[in-house]
This record gives C-alpha cells, sequence and structure tokens, in this order.
C-alpha cells in the first residue's frame, strides 16, 4: 500500500477559487466591453487584449525575473489588464496604454509582493499615471465614427450646466464621449448584478458610493446631480473598482464606511475642483484608509473577554 | 431561538447512510484500548499481561477527578500493555487483549443502583461514558453541577452537522427508547427543567420521532436547526437554541446551559438500565474509497483496517484515513489505529480526494472572516502569526478558535488557515506559560533580595 496523506483539518474545501472569482469579473465585463465595442467602435477590442497582454505579460516576466512561481492563471492581471483599457479614450496610442499596464503591475501590484500584498487598487494608478503623464490623449474623449456634438466630443461631465432630462437615455446607454468602458451604465449594472448574484461582490460598496454621490451632489449644490450620477466613471468605479478585494474593507460596516466614503470625495472632487479624475482620486484615497478602517470595524468576538 | 444567526458553511451532507442500520461486525483479531479515549489525565491498567478478561470487565480504573474507567470490549487474554503511537502524535499506553472469540460476558456486571443526583453522577462515571460528539470530556464531569438550581436548560445535540457521518442519526432512529430514557435521566436527577433536543432539519424522520415522544411532555421541546456547519459546535448550539453567549474562559453552565450528545446520553441510560459500560460504538463507515459504505457496531480497540475489511474492503487505494468527520476529522498515518469511545465515523479518501489543494496568495477577499461563526478574523491570525505578533494574536482573540475548519473550508486561495489558527494559539499559550515562569522567576529572586537584606 502506498503511504498516506497526514494533513491538517478541514479534509473537504469549497469549489470557490481565487480563478474562478476573477473568471466571474472578466464576465461581469462583457457586457460593457460590447457595448464599448458599439459605441466606440472595433479599436476598443484591440486596446483591450493588448492591456490584457500586456499587464500578464508584465506579471509573469517579473516573476521570472525574480524566480518566482508564475501566477498569472489566477487571472487577476488579466483583470487589471481590462479595467486599464477601460479607462482610456478610443484613440489612446497602444504605447502610452502599455506605459499604464506596466506602472499598474510592476510599480503598484508585483513591487509590494504580488496579488493581495497591494495597498492600492493597481488598475486606478494605471490610469492616473496615464491621465498625468498623457493628459491630451487621455482627455480626448470624441467617439471617432460620430459627428462632433456636445455630447459626443466631450464627457457630459464638462458640459453639465447645459444638459437636460432629455439626454438621460444617452448617458444611461452611454452614447456619449468618455473612456471605453465607463458610459454604458446600463451594461455596468448588468455586469453588477452578476457579480451580487454569483456571491463574487455584495452590493453594499456599489450601493453606498453610488447613494452617498448622489447625496452630497445634492448638498454640495452641484449641477444636475442625478444626471452626473450617469456621467463618467462612477459606476464603472463603484462597481468594478472600489469592491477590489485587496483594497476594500472586510466588514460590511467597514464597506459602508468605504462606500460613503468614496461617494463624497468624488462628489466633493467633481464640484470643488471640476477634475474629470475624481472617482479615481477618491477611490485612492479611500484606498489608503483601507487598513484604518479595518481596524475601527474588527467584529467582536463571541464571549470575548476584552482585557484589561 | 436568537434572532442573529451565527456564520457558517453550507457544507455538502453526504450521509449516504442514514439510511443504513448499524450491523455488528464480527470478534476482531485484536484489539488495542488506548488509556487515553478522553480529556483529562489518562486511565491506570488494573490488568497484566497473561490475564483473561471478559466483556465488559474494567481494564483500567479513572485516575482523579476528570478521568474515565476502561472496560474490555472482547473476552480473551491480555497480551500486552505498552505504549502505541497516537494520531496526535503523543505515545499513550493501551492494552492490547487477544481475544478468543467465545465473547463471554463478565458476571459482575449488573445495572447500578441509582437513587439520587449523587449515585447518578457515581453511575456515570462507572459507565466509563465521555463526550461521543467527538470531544471525549468525561461525562460525570460535565453532569457534576456543583448548583442544579444554575441549570436553566439541558440541551441534547442531535445536530450531527458533519459531513458523511450519520451514527448520531442512526442512534436516535434505532435507541430512540434509550435516548428517551436518557432526557428522562436528566430530568430527574438533574431536576432538568426545560430539555431542549435540537437536531438539524437535514434529519427529518429524527426530529419527527423525537416530536411524537415529546407531545403532552411539557418541559422537552425538539427544535429543527437550520444545516449550517458548525451548528453541532457547543458555543454555536447555545447561542442558537437560547440566544447566549458562552463568556471567553467559560464553561456552558456559567450562562445555565449543558449540552449532552444524544448517543453519549443513550449510551448512559443503557448503563443504568442494563450495567453494560460503554465498550462498543456505532461508526459510520464511508468515504470515496469504501467499497459498502455502512454504519457498523464495532469493539471499541478494533483496529480500522478490520473495520474496513468488514465494509468490502476498498474500491480504489485510500491515500487518507480519517478519524471521525471531514471538517474536524484527523488525518490517520496507517490503518492499524484502533476504534476509539470518542469516534463516530471512519472515513477513507482515494488520491483524487485525499490531495490537500495547493494554497495561493490571499486576496483579501473576506470569507473566512464571513464564515466564523465565533467572528473571529482568520486572515488576520495569519498574518500576525507570520510576524510572531503575539500580542496582536492575543488581542485578536486567536485562543477562541475552536478549529471548526469553516474558514479554511471557505477560502477561495485555499490557505490552510485553521492550521495557522492551531500553531498561533500554541505559540500563545507558550507565551503565557514563559510570561508566568518570568514572573514566578522574578518574585523568588526579591524574595531572595529581601531575605538577604532582612539578615
Amino acid at each position: 500500500m502506498s503511504e498516506l496523506y497526514v494533513s491538517s483539518s478541514p479534509h473537504i474545501r469549497s469549489g470557490r477559487t481565487t480563478q474562478k472569482i476573477m473568471l466571474d469579473v472578466i464576465i461581469a465585463l462583457m457586457p460593457a466591453l460590447i457595448a464599448s465595442v458599439l459605441i466606440f467602435g472595433p479599436r476598443t477590442l484591440l486596446l483591450t487584449a493588448v492591456s490584457a497582454a500586456a499587464c500578464v505579460a508584465c506579471e509573469a516576466l517579473w516573476e521570472k525575473l525574480m524566480k518566482k512561481p508564475c501566477t498569472v492563471s489566477d487571472l487577476s492581471a488579466t483583470v487589471t489588464g481590462i479595467l486599464i483599457a477601460f479607462n482610456v479614450p478610443a484613440g489612446m496610442p497602444v504605447w502610452e496604454l502599455i506605459v499604464g499596464d506596466v506602472v499598474a503591475i510592476i510599480v503598484v501590484k508585483m513591487l509590494f509582493g504580488g496579488l493581495g500584498c497591494n495597498f492600492i487598487n493597481p488598475a486606478m494608478v494605471g490610469r492616473v499615471a496615464m491621465f498625468l503623464s498623457f493628459t491630451a490623449d487621455m482627455t480626448n474623449y470624441a467617439i471617432p465614427s460620430k459627428a462632433v456634438d456636445a455630447l459626443s466630443s466631450a464627457t457630459p461631465l464638462s458640459v453639465m450646466d447645459k444638459l437636460t432630462w432629455s439626454d438621460f437615455p444617452a448617458l444611461f446607454l452611454g452614447v456619449h464621449g468618455g473612456v471605453l468602458g465607463e458610459t454604458c451604465a446600463l451594461a455596468l449594472i448588468i455586469g453588477g448584478v452578476y457579480l451580487v448574484a454569483r456571491k463574487v461582490i455584495k452590493p453594499i460598496i456599489p450601493l453606498a458610493y453610488l447613494g452617498s454621490c448622489l447625496l452630497f451632489s445634492c448638498l454640495f449644490g452641484g449641477e444636475q446631480p442625478v444626471l452626473s450620477l450617469f456621467s463618467g466613471g462612477v459606476f464603472l468605479g463603484a462597481i468594478f473598482m472600489a469592491t477590489d478585494y485587496v483594497t476594500s474593507p472586510f466588514t460590511n460596516k467597514g464597506k459602508l464606511i468605504f462606500g460613503i466614503g468614496c461617494g463624497f470625495l468624488t462628489a466633493a472632487i467633481r464640484i470643488f475642483s471640476n477634475s474629470a479624475g475624481g472617482v479615481s482620486f477618491s477611490i485612492l484615497l479611500m484606498n489608503l484608509l483601507v487598513p484604518y478602517i479595518n481596524s475601527l470595524t474588527m467584529p467582536k468576538p463571541l464571549g470575548g473577554v476584552s482585557e484589561k | 431561538m436568537s434572532a442573529v444567526r451565527l456564520h457558517g458553511v453550507k457544507v455538502p451532507h453526504r450521509k449516504t447512510t442514514a439510511g443504513s442500520t448499524p450491523v455488528r461486525m464480527g470478534v476482531p483479531s485484536v484489539v488495542t484500548i488506548p488509556m487515553s479515549m478522553h480529556i483529562g489525565v489518562p486511565a491506570e491498567p488494573v490488568v497484566k499481561p497473561g490475564d483473561q478478561v471478559k466483556v465488559g470487565q474494567l481494564v483500567a480504573v479513572a485516575k482523579g477527578a476528570v478521568s474515565s474507567p476502561v472496560y474490555s470490549s472482547v473476552s480473551g487474554k491480555v497480551k500486552k500493555i505498552d505504549d502505541m503511537l497516537m494520531s496526535n502524535g503523543r505515545f499513550m499506553k493501551a492494552v492490547t487483549i487477544e481475544p478468543d472469540g467465545a465473547q463471554e460476558l463478565y458476571e459482575g456486571l449488573a445495572a447500578p443502583e441509582v437513587s439520587d443526583y449523587a449515585s447518578f453522577i457515581a453511575a456515570v462515571r462507572e459507565s466509563g461514558v465521555v463526550g461521543l460528539g467527538g470531544a471525549g470530556f468525561p461525562t460525570a464531569v460535565k453532569l457534576d453541577v456543583k448548583d442544579l438550581t444554575k441549570i436553566e436548560a439541558v440541551i441534547v445535540n442531535g445536530a450531527e452537522c458533519e459531513p458523511y457521518v450519520t451514527s448520531d442519526t442512526r442512534t436516535m432512529l434505532d435507541d430512540t427508547e434509550l435516548v428517551w430514557d436518557g432526557v428522562q435521566l436528566l430530568r430527574k436527577y438533574l431536576n432538568a427543567k426545560r430539555v431542549v433536543i435540537a437536531i438539524e432539519d437535514n434529519k427529518p424522520e429524527c426530529i419527527r420521532t423525537f416530536k411524537g415522544l415529546a407531545q403532552g411532555n411539557s418541559g422537552v421541546e425538539v427544535v429543527s436547526m437550520p444545516s449550517l456547519y458548525p451548528q453541532g459546535g457547543e458555543k454555536v448550539l447555545i447561542y442558537n437554541v437560547l440566544g447566549k453567549i458562552v463568556p471567553e474562559g467559560g464553561l456552558p453552565i456559567d450562562v445555565g446551559a449543558i449540552v449532552i450528545n444524544c448517543t453519549t446520553l443513550a449510551a448512559i441510560a443503557k448503563y443504568i438500565e442494563k450495567g453494560i459500560p460503554l465498550i462498543e460504538k456505532c461508526v459510520t463507515v464511508d468515504g470515496s474509497a469504501v467499497k459498502e459504505p455502512k454504519n457498523v457496531i464495532v469493539p471499541i480497540g478494533t483496529p480500522v483496517s478490520e473495520v474496513f475489511d468488514f465494509c468490502g474492503g476498498f474500491k480504489e487505494e485510500p491515500r487518507k484515513i480519517l478519524y471521525g468527520g471531514p471538517m474536524m476529522g484527523i488525518a490517520l498515518p496507517g490503518m492499524d489505529y484502533p476504534i476509539m469511545k470518542n469516534n463516530n465515523a471512519i472515513l477513507a479518501f482515494g488520491e483524487r480526494d485525499a490531495v490537500t489543494p495547493e494554497p495561493t496568495a490571499c486576496i483579501r477577499c473576506g470569507s473566512c472572516i464571513e464564515s466564523c461563526p465565533l467572528n473571529l478574523m482568520p486572515t488576520e491570525f495569519a498574518e500576525a502569526y507570520e510576524n510572531r505578533d503575539v500580542d496582536r494574536l492575543r488581542k485578536l482573540k486567536v485562543n477562541l478558535c475552536m478549529e471548526c475548519g469553516c474558514c479554511s473550508y471557505a477560502c477561495p486561495a485555499k490557505r490552510p488557515l485553521v492550521q495557522t489558527n492551531r500553531l498561533a494559539k500554541a505559540l500563545l499559550t507558550k507565551d503565557i506559560a514563559e510570561k508566568k515562569a518570568q514572573a514566578a522567576s522574578a518574585a523568588a529572586k526579591k524574595d531572595e533580595r529581601e531575605e538577604v537584606a532582612s539578615k
């Protein structure tokens, strides 16, 4: 008889794996990808594929150089790659996009120890790095195939005072200028519902984010608070960026605080500084607070007696 | 029942043997009976090699307050008394008996005289019964409550939340009378005004049976508990049934509760009625490698290999053998380990189910925290343990962990969280012991100095 395995209990494990979770996130991003192809044309596919491939290549190459086991099969780099592509406009030069990928994977993720060790969202930093380095290309929101008008050449955020409720269908369906993945709220919501149904994420962060963003926009006296919620990257950020496990709090209470904080900062940045990067900066700022939120919202152990 | 349910995990039930009425296996070729099949001080052998023993004859006496006597499960000749390597890695004295096959009953077996609380506890102690749900805590010690008025409710644990295991199910169905008699004994001698029989809802037949018996019996309730592992954990059950929280370092009686496993109760009733001590156990034999999974009544001390043989042997090569269920069971390094008092199952798995998945990086998803019934933070334990941060481990209350396995089960990165919790608990215990020793030696030095000074 061959030898017996001796290991610590438990001896059965659930079917959930990191890879399956990441695959679900990729599936949830597909409606937005399809919408983006319809709105911005086939270049979307090129940019998304290049970005995902670049992220995977960066991770694999880094691990090869560092003589570490290759972890690209967990699909987390693929997700980061797709999200970075979703944060650039359709006309973005490919090499500039790759710069964003390298920053995200090498600087933010791998230098800090790889998956699970980064304290801020890699895709968000990738976006900010590109935004600051290639501002002109990153803000050239025009839809290539469309004639130039107010909604198709600029992100609706910059023309908020000219918008009316008759523009809502265009905003909801995403037929307006912007970065690839953020414009179609409908597709992003479908993806979000899928993630919640598959128990990959809880709806707490997205709902708290959207709710508090709306509330604070009203309180701060912003133009068209509802319409502005459907413009820019709030939905992409709230559903796919702020819910990143690694950079969001553990507990429900913590998630609620985190979501409200993101919404508050987004509204504040948008209204008081008029910056198009409101979503990115607010999520990154809240990422930095996660360790504090975690320690403030630690669950109380059942029967635990606090030390004197 | 309490409004807020504790966390847990939905494990697969796999109770394929639930319909299998236990069959008694033949006399084994040898029995090896360890002196420690319970928590506490090991029993002391009263036989010597060469002695003839009969079924039910005392082999070892309880030593000290927290201990339990051991009886022979076979008739035959004591072959040797020596140390054996136990599944926990420690050596333990064990009595090896060579059965003669006659299975002659010991003449001295007689129902004990029980007339009051003291004689009831004495009988429970003599019965050799320990916590048969798995823990193995001497039942007499558990029931020996200083102040009986403190008991508000006795919970009969019929949750049986471990996958595969159905031996409690069979006790409830086949030995219904004994369990019920046990309930009456508790009511009579413990003066228990409220007895709650708690059964997971995946055993509707058991619930029906006891609901029928409890009807018209004020003071006995039968509650159907949701099948959410670890429903049968003592603290979990007390919270879910009574809404009470057992404080850290405390006992269930501190919140007026006593939890007793249904099979334990039946074993006590059997001894008090017939004078037969705990000498055999119904064990569930299952797992992907077992040819004919079934429930078997096994003489205590029988090697697990002979129990598997009785179940038709293996249909594929076994690569992992467990004492108990897959969530908290202990993996055995060999096939000649004996069936013990507190075994309720032995499982054998083929290669596919035996391999532990490779752990990947923690993605900080919080699944472990979400699944912990005691609201602990396993991922934080792991980090604190990596850094050997004893103070943080103390603050995080790693000592409360009951090693139920929910965190490891839920972890998508397949991290060995329970294993880390165990190591962290050991680190904490060691630290406490070291600090105590330091304080003691400091105090001794101070005394010395004072002595010198006074001279």
